[in-house]
């Protein structure tokens, strides 16, 4: 049974600069991801990554823009120490080997981005993630001594000791159908966000919440789950993602009417207002009928040069072209707001512990929390990074002092136990396709960026009633190797859990606040609801507690763009 | 809604039973993806097709498949579009009684299959990205804030960066298939994502690798599969032919392959007689005729030229009396046009060719300011004090 200093679950960003910490503080490290590194889906992230390094930037600039993107329920000390260390990790990209665009002196370039007060995003054309991902993996090629990479393991359960402190987990090797314990000193989830609850969504296939809902089963508190970020550039038809970059550059948004709306709603930041802003925007337009017929808005990106959009956003030429039958350096492309990452996730501190000892979190699956209700674009990937990083090397001299844990064998016949139950199912219930569809359009309905008490109790029962369902939801695939259908079923419930402390969150939360905007609780309150929801597994459902927001150097005040 | 039949090649390797065929229609609209009708077969009919996938958006490189014979990722491929080079297309016989189109999905080429349409990546594509050192190994010292570097090389390099290792490439390398250990233009692609980094500081001792392995750059034989195959436009052969020329032209580096001489002697041979003479080729890449190194490749190579003679390929007169045709209208004018540039001539996927002074005010009159440097500042209209190019610009 393998056994390490520090078990990374997830290979993406947080992953992989997770496990490049805690191997240079000098643990032995194991990262174990479900998918190649290289397909998760830190991969997709576009447009670039935050930081305030030009000398007239400052870190405080840069932070109060993302308290104000929060909407002011993002925790201050962590979004601090967020800003102030990114520099130093924008540096330490770029000397490892990322090809950040340069200005015309050599030097790191830069382009705008919504909700930031400078140009402050570094980028590579627009394929920031997928550079920095790949980096990384040259880096775990590179420290393969130091660094066991488990690669196409599926963890089906997380494990606890005695104490209560997290020992491991159990995983199925995917290529062959094995199941291993996993014996760890820490755990460190990194293992991404839940956008598969919702349908459609700019998230992969891979984003089913495991880490999320393993981390809520043994007990973990979540926070935030309300707050799904509507990214207000998708493609109506599957959700594709138009990198913010596009807007940027200096993309515009028109309704049907030829209007270029955002002038209404942000006079001063127009299309680069915060994401909550610009999707409700364009919601409020579509609904009151300036939509296009398709219920859609339009992007202008004839706007920014040709050359330019040819050499800094060849991503979205290629999806505009290969996905929407558009050249968008000729016409503009239509788009809507779409599911596009969750604020919320496993609690933790800002070293990336939970309070379950030895289980720490990082990136979307974590709730630090720097996003609050609004995550700023190019935010995401410096919260994986940074947060990624604290957790690695906390993790690695936690490491230092205690022994590595002894888990009994019997762990791992229940699991199988288990799982032969599951690929045993008769065939009476239903598929569980059908759960996963009716789930992400009820979620889409019920949940999106207008919300309402009788929709999220709707959505609230279908989701109780599917997760009884998937109980009995059955499976085609007997076989060890590759069974995707047993890891399909799995990733159902997972998904189901997440999408269930999605909706008592909304439903809880009485107030408008960032992403979560209640039609019938349509302003903030500050008084009531300035803080965050904690859930915490209480028998079948979530228990619901509170705990405080940080404050340290801007208090709350009209939020304005 | 158009029906689709999706003919799927299954393999369960649990089952001792050989790969087949498996047919399953799907009526989707023609611009829907063969990923999502294998997905919507996947989910109503059966869960167990083997097929990786995550982003749907040809972003992650999990799908690289066959489809209708050529690589490509599924998710990136129009039903529509596959349709109309399927069974019973062209002059592919359809199938008796065939009413919907046909279209044939198989695993990858040149990777053991694991199960359906998975193929073990990791014994060959990854095996040969490590084969590259695939990090970058820095320049020192290393600068306190960032490496001072032409947006150009950045540029450049990123063409490579675009890869996304989905194996497209290396399923149809028609080298490896000869000899599986060639590096393989995936492989290739990524070490030129080094070479040409400023930021490296062992380029030259990468090339003397590269060029001095067997199975290294000169064993491409420039049959363009892979820059078909390449779903980003990564355009790895180009990545190869790049390595050569900063091999051979930056660093003079002599391989033991005879790569430097060959490409030299290839050149000499077109500038001398207008048209390749074939039978000057061989010993000239070696030195010469009356060199020793020439004279045992010369009788290794009888057999070949024996063939060659009984099959007519060549005639004795045509071989030894080659008429010089060095007078070739405009020849001249090639190798000058291409010789007398101190920059070499690259292509690269993120240079447009577009300039936005000039001609790009016709394509997009609407533009806001150009940057003095003919970099546009991007968002001009943009009333708000953000300028990017304040912060650096672009």
């Amino acid at each position: 049974m393998p056994a390490h200093d520090v078990l990374i679950i997830g290979a993406g960003l947080a992953g992989q600069r997770a496990a490049l910490a805690a191997a240079s503080e000098g643990a032995t490290v194991g990262v174990l991801s479900k998918v190649h590194p290289v397909r998760s889906h830190s991969v997709a992230a576009a447009g670039g990554i935050n930081a305030a390094l030009n000398p007239e930037d400052s870190w405080e600039s840069h932070a109060y823009d993302t308290v104000k993107g929060s909407d002011f329920l993002g925790d201050q000390d962590a979004i601090e120490i967020m800003c102030r260390e990114a520099p130093n990790e924008l540096l330490h990209l770029e000397h490892i080997g990322v090809t950040f665009a340069r200005n015309d002196s050599g030097h790191l370039g830069t382009r705008a981005f919504g909700g930031a007060s400078a140009a402050r995003t570094y980028y590579v054309a627009d394929i920031t993630g997928q550079a920095i991902l790949h980096v990384l993996y040259e880096q775990l090629m590179k420290h393969h001594e130091q660094l066991d990479r488990y690669e196409e393991w599926f963890v089906t359960t997380l494990l606890r000791g005695d104490d209560g402190e997290c020992v491991g987990c159990v995983a199925r090797d995917i290529r062959h159908g094995n199941l291993e314990i996993f014996r760890a000193k820490n755990v460190i989830l990194a293992s991404g966000g839940a956008g598969q609850c919702f349908k459609p969504t700019t998230n992969a296939l891979i984003c089913t919440g495991d880490g999320i809902a393993q981390a809520y089963q043994i007990g973990a508190p979540l926070m935030d789950m309300e707050m799904i970020q509507y990214n207000p550039t998708t493609l109506a038809e599957n959700g594709f993602l138009i990198t913010e970059g596009a807007r940027g550059e200096g993309a515009h948004l028109y309704n049907a009417a030829g209007e270029r709306f955002m002038e209404k709603y942000a006079p001063n930041k127009l299309e680069l207002a915060s994401r909550d802003v610009v999707s409700r925007a364009e919601q409020t337009e579509i609904n009151e009928g300036r939509g296009f017929p398709d219920g859609t808005i339009a992007l202008d990106i004839t706007k920014v040069p040709r050359k330019r959009v040819l050499e800094a956003l060849r991503e979205i030429v290629n999806i505009g072209r290969d996905f929407a039958g558009v050249d968008i350096t000729r016409e503009p492309i239509h788009i809507r707001p779409g599911c596009h990452y969750i604020m919320g996730g496993v609690k933790t501190d800002v070293d990336g512990r939970t309070p379950i000892e030895g289980l720490y979190a990082a990136g979307e699956v974590a709730c630090v929390s720097v996003h609050g209700g609004n995550r700023l674009g190019a935010n995401s990937l410096l919260d994986t990074l940074i947060f990624g990083r604290r957790s690695g090397e906390h993790a690695a001299h936690r490491a230092r002092s205690i022994p590595l844990p002894e888990i009994p064998d019997s762990v791992l016949d229940d699991e199988q136990r288990k799982l032969d139950a599951l690929v045993r199912r008769e065939r009476t219930g239903r598929r569980v396709s059908e759960i996963r569809e009716e789930l992400g359009t009820t979620m889409n309905k019920y949940v999106a960026v207008f919300r309402e008490d009788e929709g999220l109790n709707t959505a609230l029962e279908v989701v109780k009633r599917l997760q009884e369902e998937a109980k009995t939801a059955y499976i085609d695939d007997q076989g060890k190797v590759f069974n995707q259908d047993v890891l399909a079923a799995i990733e159902m419930e997972y998904m189901l859990d997440c999408a269930e402390c999605i909706v008592v969150a909304a439903e809880h939360r009485k107030e408008s606040r960032g992403a979560q905007f209640r039609t019938d609780f349509p302003e903030r309150n500050d008084a009531e609801w300035l803080k965050h929801i904690d859930l915490t597994r209480n028998g079948a459902g979530p228990k619901i507690s509170y705990s405080e927001v940080t404050i340290t150097k801007w208090q709350p005040e009209e939020r304005k763009y | 809604m158009p029906e689709y039949t999706l003919r799927l090649r299954r393999y369960d390797p649990e089952s001792g039973e050989a790969a087949y065929w498996e047919d399953h229609t799907v009526e989707l609209e023609g611009h829907r993806s063969v990923l999502e009708g294998i997905l919507k077969v996947k989910a109503d009919e059966d869960g167990s097709i083997g097929i990786r996938c995550s982003c749907r958006a040809a972003i992650c490189g999990s799908c690289g498949v066959r489809i209708n014979g050529k690589p490509g990722l599924a998710c990136h491929t129009h039903l529509e579009a596959a349709a109309k080079h399927g069974a019973g297309t062209g002059w592919n016989p359809p199938d008796e009684g065939q009413a919907t189109p046909i279209i044939e999905v198989e695993p990858m080429g040149n990777m053991p299959v694991v199960k359906d349409l998975i193929v073990d990546m990791d014994a060959v594509h990854w095996k040969k990205v490590r084969r590259v050192t695939p990090w970058l190994i820095n320049k020192e010292p290393i600068p306190e804030r960032e490496y001072i570097v032409p947006h150009e090389n950045m540029v450049d390099v990123t063409q490579t960066m675009a890869c996304i290792q989905c194996g497209a490439c290396v399923s149809d390398c028609l080298s490896m298939e000869v000899d599986p250990g060639f590096i393989g233009p995936a492989a290739l692609a990524k070490a030129y994502r080094f070479v040409g980094d400023p930021r490296d500081a062992q380029q030259k001792e990468r090339l003397v690798d590269l060029s001095e392995d067997p199975h290294g750059i000169y064993d491409c034989t420039h049959c363009f599969n892979c820059i078909d195959a390449c779903p980003k436009g990564v355009a790895p052969m180009s990545q190869i032919m790049r390595l050569r020329r900063v091999a051979s032209a930056d660093y003079e580096i002599e391989d033991r392959n005879n790569g430097y001489r060959h490409e030299h002697a290839f050149v000499d041979n077109i500038r001398k007689n207008g048209l390749l003479h074939e039978a000057d080729l061989l010993p000239d890449s070696y030195g010469g005729k009356f060199h020793p190194r020439a004279a045992p490749e010369l009788i290794s190579s009888l057999p070949v030229i024996t063939k060659a003679l009984v099959r007519r390929k060549v005639t004795p007169t045509g071989a030894l009396l080659h008429k010089h045709r060095k007078e070739y209208k405009g020849l001249r004018e090639y190798f000058d046009t291409i010789e007398k540039h101190e920059k070499r001539y690259e292509l690269n996927l993120y240079i447009s060719g577009y300039e936005d002074d000039a001609e790009g005010a016709e394509t997009a009159p609407e533009v806001g300011v150009a940057g003095s440097s003919g970099q546009p500042s991007a968002p001009g209209a943009d009333p708000h004090k953000s300028d990017p190019s304040e912060g650096g610009g672009v």
